[in-house]
């Protein structure tokens, strides 16, 4: 996927050559490794201000209806060091989180934060991953054909669904979902996880409202494309419509496309929390509900950190496609 | 506007008119609800729509339009109230970024940046927290949690304005800085802020009914001010099976006024002609 400035030339030798001085000249690395220091400090911002925060918070973890005696809750409060001056508190939490211990869990005592997060990721990424891939599968085709034909009956309907989509909160269409597919026609199952039959739903679900986002921004900046000189450029050589729009136009939108792909993650880690709730799904948002409802402060901040960190990981990917899809980022 | 087509015109219309509906629905409900909203009845449990009760009742017996009615104050305080503090709050900080320019400039948008990379519904759960979940607490970190947007759009305002030849003849004639501030870049800059407000209204109700909704949102069952439309759901949602009724109201209700807010955002979007960056 060449850049498309070249009026929609096919590169020469040439511009090859240069392409390929611009990419040495200046290694993607130095950026890649700045963009890491920077994905690290931001982490470390966001376990200091979580930090700070739960512990300004009212109300502590062991208020419970039955008040405890003073003696169990003096107990309970040396136990996980909570009766430590704040600052060592925080250093102890910071030490253990660079050894990847997230500590205890005030809620459930057999099992420690780095375990409860273990167990249950696999199943949101899982969710998460087959999410991305339906808004992907279904956004590009969608905007591309509501793109092509501009104007048309084909195009209105996009766009109206895509607006229904956006406007739709992804409970709501859970459980309309949940009550049409599984419950009226009992096509599709819901309130389990282990068979093809139970994902479909929660993925739909998930990806609906990024899709429909995703699409409408398809096909804007493919309308604009469509409109560019190289199109035309390419058009009047006479090259296949197919090869024309994919190729030349498809390509070059991809910029603008991935630029919202960080705040796409984003959406689907917290949307991911509500589809875990409605469908019942044993994944990591769902935990992180019952943690806030319980004050499990521990859980709270470890469940917070890897959702920090999984959408640091997703603009650092999303930083390195942009090189990919267009060459001329890496000299930047 | 007049160089609207007469199809745009008509989206900004009627949206208009469903947001203002649901607004005056809203803080009209202690006068217009059929029932008082603390009333039941016990003989008249989930009841399907009727004429005495059009939506139903609810588990307890409760009228279910007076409870939607009283969800839509609850919505639209928090919609408009965090709409408001954000747009203080960014407004002012962008301003000054954008003004200061310079270092200020760059470490006050790095906060911003930071704040804004991260997912708002984390935030807000956070924030929650800490303010509690009544109503005001709510507002406060919902208005914590929007008004980057704000400060984004005013600092971008402000650098585009400072730039205009206008502004640069009033700099030469000797006005102060406040002034120009004031006079010149603030009305300039207001359509766009116009636009983000509308925005923000929505996603504002959005976040406030899903976290209702799964349970750490507003916690107060009997309050007089109403119940959240996402709490009116979540009761409907676990009866859906036999009564799909109880949850088809509030989440109609809910839908719609997103939508509504959605799409008079666009269509204003479109008549002041703000170009999305």
């Amino acid at each position: 996927m060449w850049p498309c400035a070249f009026e929609g030339d096919i590169p020469s030798e040439n511009d090859n050559a240069l392409i390929k001085r611009y990419i040495y000249a200046s290694p993607m690395i130095p950026i890649l490794l700045k963009r890491t220091v920077h994905g690290v400090i931001v982490l470390w911002i966001v376990a200091t201000f979580t930090f700070l925060l739960l512990r300004l918070a009212p109300g502590g973890p062991f208020d419970s209806e039955r008040k405890l005696p003073p003696e169990v809750l003096a107990n309970l409060e040396a136990k996980y060091h909570l009766d430590e001056p704040v600052l060592q508190q925080y250093a102890r939490y910071l030490g253990g989180l660079a050894r990847g211990d997230f500590g205890p869990s005030y809620k459930y005592l057999d099992r420690n934060v780095a375990e409860i997060i273990s167990e249950t990721l696999p199943t949101s990424a899982l969710l998460g991953g087959l999410a991305l891939m339906f808004t992907i599968l279904t956004a590009f085709p969608i905007g591309l054909l509501a793109a092509y034909y501009r104007g048309s009956l084909i195009d209105r309907w996009c766009l109206f669904v895509a607006t229904l989509g956006i406007s739709l909160p992804n409970f709501i269409l859970g459980a309309l979902l949940i009550w049409l597919v599984a419950l009226e026609l009992g096509w599709l199952q819901a309130g389990r996880w282990d068979d093809w039959r139970s994902v479909i739903l929660p993925t739909v679900t998930l990806g609906a409202a990024p899709a429909a986002y995703l699409s409408a921004l398809v096909r804007s900046t493919l309308i604009e494309t469509l409109g560019e000189d190289f199109v035309r450029t390419a058009r009047a050589k006479g090259l296949r419509e197919s090869v024309v729009v994919v190729k030349h136009a498809l390509a070059h939108s991809l910029i603008p496309t991935l630029t919202v792909m960080g705040p796409l993650a984003a959406a689907l880690l917290t949307g991911s929390f509500v589809v875990e709730y409605v469908f019942a799904i044993p994944g990591m948002g769902r935990f992180f509900i019952t943690a806030v409802t319980d004050r499990d402060y521990p859980l709270i901040m470890g469940v917070t950190l890897v959702y920090t960190a999984i959408l640091v990981g997703a603009n650092f990917i999303v930083d390195v496609l942009y090189g990919y899809v267009d060459p001329r980022i890496r000299a930047h | 506007m007049s160089k609207l087509a007469p199809a745009a015109n008509a989206w900004l219309v009627s949206s208009a008119c469903i947001v203002s509906i649901v607004i005056v629905l809203g803080f009209l409900a202690p006068w217009i609800a059929p029932y008082s909203v603390g009333g039941l009845e016990a003989k008249r449990l989930l009841e399907p729509p009727s004429s005495a009760h059009w939506m139903g009742t609810d588990g307890l017996g409760r009228d279910l339009l007076t409870r939607v009615l009283y969800g839509a104050r609850v919505s639209m305080t928090v919609g408009l109230g965090t709409a408001l503090i954000a747009l203080v709050i960014g407004t002012i900080y962008g301003l000054i970024a954008g003004f200061k320019g310079g270092n200020w400039d760059h470490f006050l948008m790095r906060v911003v940046d930071i704040f804004y990379g991260l997912p708002d519904m984390l935030i807000f759960i956070l924030l929650s927290l800490l303010f509690g979940r009544n109503i005001g607490g709510l507002l406060l970190a919902l208005g914590l949690v929007t008004w980057v947007r704000f400060a984004r759009i005013a600092r971008g305002q402000v650098l585009q304005a400072k730039e205009l030849p206008f502004v640069e003849s009033a700099a030469a004639l000797g006005s102060s800085r406040s002034r120009i501030l004031l006079r010149h870049i603030l009305p300039n800059i207001i359509a766009p802020i116009i636009v983000t407000l509308t925005f923000s209204i929505p996603s504002a109700i959005l976040a406030e009914s899903t976290l209702s909704f799964i349970g750490i949102g507003i916690n107060d069952p009997y309050s007089a001010w109403g119940t959240s439309w996402g709490t009116l759901a979540q009761d409907g949602y676990r009866a859906m099976r036999s009564y799909p009724h109880v949850i088809a109201f509030p989440a109609a209700a809910i839908f719609v006024t997103i939508l509504a807010f959605n799409t008079l955002g666009n269509a204003l979007r479109d008549a002041l002609d703000v170009k999305e960056k």
